[in-house]
């Protein structure tokens, strides 16, 4: 337990001055700008909008800067300062199959209508350190090619057509909402999808990763992978219908997985579903393929007991925030907690002592 | 952008609200520095007052399960919004993306002159240059990734 301390005032102080100057580090090196963040460390920007669960990568910038690069901080912060907004309100449904892609993969059908775009990825590099940036390069400007007007339609569209792949009922019930009622288990598919979206990266993915490795395995396929532009709109009260008031970056992943039919479903593919703010592709494949290891009791399989089929397992510890607090609270003054502590152990060693003492005469 | 065959001259409301929505969607994204300068150009500093002071805020954005399914809370973003009344009564509205009260202000101002006379103005010298510079943007993007289409193909592996 906690008990409050009072004094220190002057070292607290002194400890934010020193924190000041170590953030901003040996001042014969230019200072980093916001707009240095925003344009050339966009993926940190883009996890930090993500779990932070905010949208404005200048605020996410200014977050990561702060936190002198420690991003579970810049979260913490940009989740702290949401807290201070009034809400105007819940966008329409973004339409993700309108996206404008800047990358569009399926690993299921190579020939999938609308092409395979490989866009800005890390995938094919060969990992080995680029010493060139360590020197001003100039970059040379990226190929262009004429872009087709053609669509691009879902992949999961050509398996629903054929009645192949699990229905995806559309419902336009008002979703629960983790930000503003204390999360109920257990919960619906909507609260899950919330809590995975904001959860932590490393969380998300470990879980994930255990499915493929047994732990309530689900055979997943990448049916398909989107980055890209979305608009968002709003009813607008005022005006008596729905305007965009934005655009916002997206990562998009629709798994396809075996499934063999259980006593409730015929066989037929089934789905997995990650959606999350910004280009944050890993994040996107390892949320579907939670989301999907959590839809066992919905699709009638069997709970195996493995870690990412536990609901409250997942989304009592999926949030980097909640767990960030409560480990680190951990190191502040517990001198009256420890105090009790420590008296319970001298009574209890007395009492062992004075037992073997009676014991030997 | 849509057609815009409503307007002052009394056509169906419908297609004013088409109309409006499409420009005040294209003021919600554009780019500050560039809408400032195509107003500031303008000198049209028209005499208003406040309905709704510029307030920031956020929109929760919703997702759909599967694309298309049921919806699900995505995470919010920020937004600007601001609300205001010509001399002559018209009023204007703006909700704008991020943090930007001058945009939103240069946006619910241009959103009150184009329900009136000014729009021949506004629509040539404002309007078009914003749609033109997010058309510009949006085709840069798509260039670029229309050189990374690929062509995977399954090698024949001889088996049989």
């Amino acid at each position: 337990m906690y008990v409050a301390v009072k004094g220190g005032e002057r070292a607290i102080e002194n400890a934010h001055a020193w924190l000041a100057e170590e953030r901003r580090g040996d001042p014969s090196v230019a200072e980093l700008t916001l707009d240095q963040i925003r344009e050339q460390l966009k993926l940190a920007v883009n996890r930090v909008m993500a779990e932070g669960s905010l949208f404005d990568p200048d605020l996410a910038a200014l977050a990561i800067k702060q936190a002198r690069g420690d991003l579970i901080e810049a979260i913490f912060l940009i989740r702290a300062y949401r807290t201070t907004l009034p809400r105007f309100g819940m966008s329409l449904p973004v339409d993700t199959g309108a996206m404008a892609c800047i990358r569009r993969i399926s690993a299921t059908f190579k020939d999938a209508p609308g092409g395979q775009v490989l866009g800005p990825t890390f995938d094919y590099t060969h990992r080995l350190l680029d010493f060139k940036l360590a020197a001003d390069g100039v970059v040379p400007p990226a190929a262009e090619a004429p872009p087709r007007s053609a669509p691009m339609p879902r992949v999961s569209g050509f398996l629903d057509r054929e009645g192949l792949i699990q229905d995806e009922p559309e419902s336009d019930a008002v979703p629960p909402d983790l930000t503003r009622q204390p999360m109920e288990l257990p919960g619906t598919r909507a609260l899950r999808l919330q809590a995975l979206t904001r959860g932590d990266e490393g969380f998300v993915l470990g879980m994930a990763y255990s499915t493929q490795r047994g732990y309530g395995r689900n055979h997943p396929f990448v049916g398909e992978l989107r980055i890209g532009m979305v608009a968002v709109e709003m009813d607008i009260p005022e005006l008596g219908f729905a305007i965009e008031i934005g655009e916002i970056e997206v990562t998009e992943c629709e798994t396809v997985n075996q499934f063999t039919g259980s006593k409730s479903e015929p066989p037929q593919f089934t789905r997995g579903y990650g959606l999350v703010m910004g280009q944050t592709e890993r994040k996107a494949i390892s949320m579907a393929l939670v989301d999907r290891a959590l839809r066992w009791k919905e699709l009638g399989e069997d709970n195996v007991g493995a870690p990412a089929q536990d609901e409250e397992f997942v989304l009592y510890h999926s949030d980097n925030i909640q767990a960030t607090g409560f480990l680190e609270h951990i190191k502040l003054p517990h001198y009256v907690d420890f105090q009790s502590e420590l008296e319970l152990v001298r009574k209890l060693r007395r009492e062992a002592s004075g037992a073997q003492a009676e014991a030997a005469e | 952008m849509t057609a815009r065959q409503g307007g002052a001259d009394g056509t169906a409301p419908e297609a004013d609200d088409a109309a409006r929505k499409a420009w005040m969607s294209l003021l919600a994204k554009a780019p500050a520095d560039r809408l400032q300068g195509l107003w500031d150009g303008l000198a049209l500093a028209p005499q208003y007052s406040w309905l709704r002071q510029p307030e920031i805020g956020t929109t929760m954005v919703r997702g759909r399960m599967g694309g298309t399914g049921a919806a699900f809370n995505l995470g919010e973003m920020t937004v600007t919004r601001c609300s205001l009344r010509l001399e002559d009564g018209r009023v204007g509205h703006a909700y704008v993306q991020g943090r930007d009260a001058a945009r939103a202000c240069i946006a619910a101002q241009v959103d009150a002159l184009m329900q009136g006379p000014e729009r021949d103005t506004l629509e040539p010298a404002l309007i078009r240059p914003l749609e033109e510079a997010q058309a510009a943007a949006a085709d840069a993007r798509a260039t670029k990734a229309a050189a990374t289409r690929v062509e995977f193909f399954t090698m024949v592996r001889g088996e049989d």
